[in-house]
């Protein structure tokens, strides 16, 4: 047994797996998995070092894909992903997290399931669709997706969940009740004062070493907050726009986040004068410094969505970036330089990361 | 008995269910729920909320093209074929 580095990679065309060292040197691909499935997130669960890849297909729906043997073998199942025959029909998954034996999906339109026994089956954490708010959720561009979850690592009762368009949620009774998370959060394309609600988080992530500080990526802006997303401090100003998807926390840093900002909401949504960087802040969003030795330096009309960013736990931390496009960069040291992981692959929905033991 | 005819696509994610496969069936509804027996989870695959077949796919009971309460007689040919798509 010796330890490795997977790439677990979800794409428009099913999923690839890219095997690597821990040098994180060189790379081979393997794929395509899931095939006929657009894949909108790979996860791998620590707690049994299961695959699980989401997704949905035009034909046959929304589905949980499973391998056990890193990705050799795969089943699917959908039982019980479903808001029932009066609808709405379900379909796609946008999200799977793994916590404390657990699985989470999240999916569209936009709506939290559970699963105990690894994806095979799921019911519908009713709570969450059963906020006052929800006649009032309206679909963004990308649709009305539950996109984001975050298990607290201290307390399975305690989730945030975020839905574009309609903002962040938080629950402490295991997604029985859930109150809005948007406070201090623009909303620029509403009239007048921020509302309660409507906010389109792009992504959330919960920083290492505790259960209060959240890093976001939103429509309209970068913010974070200190007080578990009750409220949040815009840390915009550094970054050349206020626009992007991905958001990544350091593994062990609370004070370290990675982001990749794109021109403009309004604008092509491609990397600021085609130069793609990656922003990474060392002090909690204070300042940002631009990463891009590597990156194409020019004539670089790339977008990288938001599941498409992945931090590994290695030290110095491994940093990974899937463009739209089907380029994957890979940085072994925190961003500093990048190399062309893969460069060919279908257009990259989602990246994450494992080390196992292979 | 009715039989039924998979599309290479719905084989491809139910390895080992025979073309054709064999299905006691009256309807369309129970055809499906006879496949899930044989292939759990294809059920999922093909119908959605309402219940009603998934808007991309078609199923034609000797030709025809059916719904869930179309009638399925002793010796029908029943296709399952998802629709023809473009783009890349």
């Amino acid at each position: 047994m010796s330890r490795a580095v997977e790439l677990l990679i979800g794409t428009r065309k099913g999923a690839f797996i890219l095997d690597g060292e821990p040098s994180r040197r060189s790379w081979s691909i393997r794929g395509p998995f899931c095939e006929g499935f657009s894949i909108h997130d790979v996860s791998y669960d620590r707690s049994d070092g299961a695959i699980l890849a989401g997704g949905g297909s035009p034909w046959f729906g929304p589905a949980v894909w499973r391998s056990d043997d890193l990705g050799s073998t795969w089943t699917h199942s959908s039982a019980g992903l479903t808001y029932g025959d009066a609808g709405p029909s379900l379909t796609k998954v946008w999200n799977l997290t793994a916590a404390a034996g657990t699985v989470y999906a999240g999916v569209e339109p936009a709506g939290l399931f559970r699963s105990e026994d690894g994806g095979r089956t799921w019911t519908h954490v009713e709570g969450l669709r059963a906020h006052p708010s929800r006649p009032e959720w309206q679909a963004g561009n990308g649709g009305l997706i539950c996109h984001t979850i975050i298990a607290d690592p201290a307390d399975a009762a305690h989730l945030w969940v975020g839905i574009s368009s309609v903002g962040v949620f938080e629950t402490r009774d295991g997604g029985a009740t859930w109150s809005t998370r948007n406070q201090g959060v623009r909303a620029d394309f509403y009239p007048g004062p921020a509302p309660e609600f409507g906010q389109c988080v792009h992504k959330l992530a919960l920083a290492a070493g505790g259960s209060s500080t959240l890093y976001q990526q939103n429509h309209c802006g970068v913010y974070r907050s200190d007080d578990a997303g009750s409220t949040w401090t815009e840390i915009t100003p550094g970054l050349p726009s206020d626009f992007g998807f991905p958001i990544g926390v350091h593994p062990r840093d609370p004070g370290t986040a990675w982001v990749m900002p794109l021109n403009g909401a309004d604008k092509g949504r491609f990397a600021p004068d085609a130069k793609p960087a990656v922003w990474r802040t060392r002090d909690r969003g204070a300042s940002w410094t631009r990463l891009d030795r590597g990156l194409p330096p020019r004539d670089g009309y790339i977008s990288v969505l938001r599941e498409a960013m992945a931090v590994d736990d290695l030290e110095p931390a491994g940093v990974y970036v899937g463009t739209s496009t089907g380029q994957l960069y890979g940085s072994a040291d925190e961003g500093e330089t990048w190399t062309v992981v893969a460069e060919n692959l279908p257009p990259i929905a989602s990246v994450d990361v494992a080390i196992v033991e292979r | 008995m009715a039989e039924v005819l998979l599309s290479r696509a719905l084989l491809a994610l139910f390895p080992g269910v025979p073309r054709p496969v064999a299905v006691e069936a009256t309807s369309v509804r129970e055809l499906i729920e006879a496949l899930d027996r044989i292939a759990p989870g294809i059920a999922d695959r093909l119908t959605t909320a309402g219940p009603s077949i998934r808007e991309h796919i078609n199923v034609f009971v000797d030709g025809d093209l059916a719904g869930l309460d179309t009638p399925v007689q002793p010796g029908s040919t029943v296709h399952v074929i998802p629709a023809v798509s473009g783009g890349a």
